[in-house]
């Protein structure tokens, strides 16, 4: 419940968005990152997205996500 | 983690271990459960020279829910119209008399969500009943609590309640600092809270116990980075505020989601398990919401008594404050395993005992 995973924004509709998690899709509270659009990598804990990162720094977690796969 | 990358940091801890005043051990806590599993499965304790060592605190939001909180739940989830919204790691924490995984194989309801979203859909789903989120973990998952509840006054939905056992991570370190039962010297802040309260919150911690305090990310690798900082200002006699993880945490945190949490919660004294009740470290619901408010709709007595929090011999007390090793509670990997769990820390999957029975000591 402490982890957050990277996403990116598919889709946005005000507050509420759809973002893909490692290929998963899911929908995810947008309201906490007022600044995100579509395309923008977030971090996502428990259904909202908490704050933006780079496109680099999602690569980064993703790869060691795949290296730790089962941390929840 | 890479070869190369541990061989250096295992040069730069022992040296800096090394320059550290005095002979006596050093121990630094972690207050994160995502650290706490990840120093267990990477075996990163084993990599520390003997100086060091590292003791997990109150980090698993689970598991430093009072029995008070959950046994209100489980109350909740036996009543006429009532539906227990929760995160699957909460069904399976045993209650003084009952557990919701107990309560609802015997005809209560309890729905498991992966988020409040899901309950707030529940909710316009099923007008029939009160869905009520049990609403648990630090300042984390606290900001999407209190989105839901202004998008349940927003619309207009009368059957949503939640009930707030979130909490504040920084008065429990002051806790156990002024408590001065367990040695700390410095503290691994755990990274996704600090993404939103920012790692100058540390800062009071730093100045008035003199301790290093450094956010690190969730990898093993963060948290040695975050081990060899703590070290190398402990050796320069320093105490400050530092973070290995600035990709995700400003100094500053999320102004909006803090701004969030205020608007819809005020501190509240708040019982935690193994430390007591803590002054300011809990998140009530304002009286402008006191309509989503399950306690005060439902009349809970609340806050909740702290009574039956070492039934039956767990010592999940003692483990959280980090008084004791996960092994050193009699019941460990005997009564209690993770298909019979005993106390929430090992129930949670971010608990100090399941992780110390799945990946061992080290
Ligand atoms: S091993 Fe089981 S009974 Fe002992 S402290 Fe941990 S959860 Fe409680």
């Amino acid at each position: 419940m402490c982890l957050a995973v990277p996403g990116r924004i598919v889709t946005k509709e005000e507050t509420v968005g759809v973002v893909d998690v490692r290929g998963n899709r899911l929908r995810a509270g947008l309201a906490l990152v007022l600044e995100a659009e579509v395309g923008d990598w977030v971090l996502v804990h428990a259904g909202f997205a908490i704050t933006t990162i780079t496109p680099q720094d999602a690569a980064e977690t993703n790869a060691l996500l795949d290296q730790m796969e089962g941390i929840g | 983690m890479t070869g190369a990358n541990v061989e250096q940091w295992k040069r730069d801890i022992t040296a800096a271990a090394e320059a550290i005043p005095g002979s006596g051990q050093v121990v630094l806590m972690e207050i994160c459960g995502t650290h706490t599993v990840a120093i267990r499965r990477s075996g990163l304790r084993a990599l520390l020279p003997k100086r060091v060592r590292l003791v997990s605190g109150p980090g698993c939001p689970v598991c430093v829910t009072s029995q008070g909180v959950i046994d209100a739940l489980v109350d909740l989830a036996g009543r006429d119209g009532v539906t227990v919204a929760t995160f699957g790691d909460m069904v399976r924490v045993p209650g003084t008399r009952s557990s919701l995984e107990r309560k609802k194989a015997a005809g209560g309801r309890v729905a498991i969500c992966y988020s409040v979203l899901d309950a707030l859909d529940l909710a316009r789903k099923r007008p029939d009943q009160l869905v009520v989120f049990a609403a648990v973990g630090f300042e984390t998952t606290a900001p999407g609590s209190a989105v839901a509840v202004e998008m349940a006054r927003a619309e207009g939905l009368p059957n949503f309640a939640i009930l707030s056992a979130h909490k504040w991570v920084i008065p429990a370190m002051d806790a156990l600092l002024a408590g001065g039962e367990v040695r700390i010297d410095g503290f691994i802040c755990p990274g996704h809270v600090s993404v939103i309260i920012g790692s100058r919150a540390y800062e009071p911690i730093a100045a008035r116990y003199r301790r290093p305090c450094v956010v690190a990310g969730f990898s093993a690798e963060q948290v040695l980075a975050g081990v060899a900082a703590i070290l190398k200002q402990l050796a320069a006699g320093e105490a400050r505020v530092g973070n290995v993880y600035a990709e995700a945490v400003r100094p500053e945190g999320n102004p909006e989601a803090l701004a969030r949490i205020h608007r819809v919660f005020e501190p509240a004294d708040a019982a935690w398990r193994g430390l007591g009740t803590i002054p300011a470290s809990g998140m009530d619901l304002r009286a402008e919401f006191a309509e989503f408010d399950a306690a005060r709709r439902l009349g809970l007595p609340w806050p909740p008594s702290e009574a039956g929090t070492s039934e039956r011999g767990c010592r999940c007390g003692d483990v959280i404050r980090g008084a004791i090793e996960p092994h050193e509670c009699p019941l460990f990997g005997r009564a209690c395993t993770p298909v019979h769990p005993i106390g929430p820390c090992m129930v949670s999957r971010e608990g100090s005992c399941q992780a110390e029975y799945k990946y061992g000591r080290a």
